[in-house]
């Protein structure tokens, strides 16, 4: 089977540094670029899907160009290839550009599957997904928790997170799948992996190659701009508590007692 | 992306072996098959016989990584890398799939055993003989300071087969493969060692070892222009040794001058220390850039080639001796013991000047690349 993964390079969380330029927009040169992390869990549930049913994994996104890089990691995992969407009249794109550039992105693509990540840990709409199924007329099965294709029907089943436990969705193939991180924790790429990714095709497409018109997305007609942003105020010196486990827990008591909060 | 792939596994799994392979002065199995398990020892062999396919530049960034945290754990890779060396650059395809499946699987381990205790800098005066003997060849001889030698599976021995006055020196010696269980071959002693003690360092004895003609690596009398050009793309793996080590020792150095105070101030706020730490920061990463400029050009088939492979364990061999002198002097007496790693460091640091030719060797190379271009 062929599974589209859409795969978005965000700044790394892990690091510190400023972010934001005086303009409000991510000063993406300053942070190191990672794969999304809910992408990657998408993309493991990609690989394991087709490690069982056989097909390639076709990783898409929308970045400037060094987004490349990121892609080479999504590939190192297992990925087949890459499509990378760039093109400098994206710069400042909002929620309703990416899916409308991600949709276009699918058109001429191969796939019984997309998948996509929850949400991003840079954007944090959480409406990609949804929104590139709506524009895409795929079936949208959200928040899984387990995927299973049955090639043959040209159906596939998800367990979908519910208050209670999940309920099962079944839909016909294409379809978009949202995934989440209870589908299994994301692999490492092996040296093996990162070798053979040297050599795998990110082929580059612009807005033009999409038919898409420039003034239709991009910062130019973004819905929303970032008008301020703050760091969490630091918090006051903390105490660490050193011991064996009964003297740690005593001195933690005395603590909350003393303070009258038990 | 490589880098920091091997980099994450030599911080979580080698690291913290490292005092203890050094202590114990034995080869650590464990590291091994940790480097197997990631297709580390792969890189060095190419795509078609189970390998990586990795470039010079590579197999050098995955052993300074390693090197960085464990000396001894990064000439493994290095040392199957030179081992395999003759057969990548004179071996026929059928020795290659023979042998190089197991090899880059990490399965099998080779050595390489060129030098002599008569034999060392003067590599073509050795005395280890190969008659030939029907389909066969008989090697007798000994060779001593055999890196890996008492743990691999296969040892790439060069021995004198051609014995006429009329054959110049360099022509008289032929490599061959020997595998561990044959006949008449021995490990005769290990040495004890002050640095890369985790590293069996071994006097290998070769008595009436009948070894068949496909064993032979290349040409009768080939075998000296083997060894030399084998050294010529090895030699970086040791640059690349010297380079992690160098980078292990700053780390700790410059990590420890932040916290430790004296006077009332991190030490890293006196002028004398930060001297000291900011000269070992630009030898070592100009050490680096020069084995990173020597990868590529020896990959690239540089006319070149002897003297970047050269100057690069020159320069990184001299940086990490250097540098890792001063980690301990940044340290003071803490540097001196083995509650930190530096003394290891320092220990470690001095083979990269010994081996793979010696510092003065790697000159005379440099000299004569020149004396030629000027010639």
């Amino acid at each position: 089977m062929q599974i589209v993964v859409l795969v978005k390079p965000v700044p790394d969380t892990a690091s510190s540094g400023e972010r934001l330029r005086p303009d409000g927009r991510l000063d993406r040169a300053a942070v190191p670029a990672v794969v999304n992390a809910n992408d990657e869990y998408a993309l493991e549930a990609a690989l394991k899907l087709v490690e069982a049913h056989g097909g390639e994994v076709t990783i898409v996104s929308m970045a400037p160009s060094a987004g490349s890089d990121t892609m080479r990691k999504a590939l190192a995992m297992g990925a087949t290839r890459g499509v990378l969407v760039t093109d400098d009249d994206l710069a400042g794109a909002d929620h309703v550009s990416t899916v409308r550039v991600l949709a276009a992105a699918l058109v001429g693509l191969e796939y019984d599957l997309v998948l996509a990540g929850a949400d991003t840990s840079d954007g944090q709409g959480g409406v990609v997904g949804a929104g590139v199924a709506v524009l895409a007329e795929l079936p949208l099965l959200s928040y899984a928790t387990k995927i299973e294709p049955d090639t043959d029907a040209g159906t596939v089943r998800v367990r979908r997170i519910s208050p209670t436990g999940y309920d099962v969705l079944e839909s016909a193939m294409p379809a978009l799948v949202v995934c989440t991180q209870a589908l299994g924790e994301p692999r490492y790429p092996s040296l093996k992996g990162i070798m053979a990714a040297r050599s795998k095709e990110i082929v580059t497409k612009s807005l033009a190659d999409l038919g898409l018109d420039p003034e239709s997305v991009g910062g130019a007609v973004a819905t929303t701009a970032l008008v301020g942003s703050e760091a969490p105020p630091a918090r006051a010196a903390t105490r660490v508590v050193r011991d064996t486990p009964d003297a740690a827990a005593k001195e933690l008591v005395a603590f909350l007692a003393e303070r009258r909060i038990i | 992306m490589l880098r920091d792939a091997v980099r994450v596994l030599a911080d979580e799994r080698i690291a913290p072996r490292a005092a203890e392979i050094d202590r114990t002065a034995e080869f650590p199995w464990d590291v091994k098959e940790l480097l197997a398990s990631h297709d580390i020892l792969g890189l060095p062999f190419p795509v078609e016989y189970g390998g990586l396919g990795g470039e010079l530049l590579t197999v050098a960034l995955a052993v300074e990584q390693i090197s960085r945290v464990c000396a001894t754990s990064g000439l493994i890779l290095a040392v199957q890398e030179l081992g395999a060396l003759p057969l990548l650059i004179a071996g026929s395809d059928e020795q290659k799939q023979r042998w190089f499946p197991d090899l880059a699987a990490g399965k099998t381990l080779i050595a390489f055993a060129l030098t002599e205790a008569e034999a060392g800098s003067d590599a073509a005066s050795t005395r280890t003989r190969a008659v030939r003997d029907g389909d066969d060849w008989i090697i007798d001889g000994s060779k001593r300071f055999i890196s890996q030698g008492s743990v691999a599976d296969l040892i790439a021995v060069f021995a004198t087969t051609e014995t006429g006055e009329e054959t110049p020196r360099h022509r008289r010696m032929t490599c061959f493969i020997v595998e561990k269980g044959t006949s008449g071959f021995g490990v005769e002693r290990i040495e004890h060692k002050m640095g890369i003690r985790g590293s069996p360092t071994a006097e290998l004895s070769f008595n009436g070892v009948r070894v068949p003609d496909a064993s032979r690596v290349g040409a009768p009398g080939e075998g000296f222009g083997i060894a030399m050009r084998t050294l010529d793309r090895s030699r970086p793996g040791i640059a690349a040794q010297a380079v992690g080590i160098a980078q292990g020792a700053l780390d700790v150095a410059a990590r420890y001058a932040n916290e430790r105070r004296q006077f009332g101030h991190p030490i890293a706020e006196f002028q004398m220390i930060q001297a000291m730490l900011a000269d070992m920061d630009a030898g070592t990463e100009a050490a680096r850039q020069l084995l990173y400029k020597a990868c590529t050009e020896i990959e690239a088939g540089s006319p070149d080639t002897a003297r970047w492979s050269a100057m690069c364990k020159l320069v990184a061999g001299d940086n990490a001796m250097r540098v890792t002198t001063d980690a301990v002097q940044v340290l003071g007496g803490y540097g001196y013991i083995d509650e930190f790693p530096v003394e290891r460091m320092m220990r470690d640091a001095k083979i990269t000047q010994l081996y793979e030719g010696t510092q003065q060797i790697q000159r005379l190379v440099i000299a004569r690349a020149l004396a030629g271009r000027v010639g």
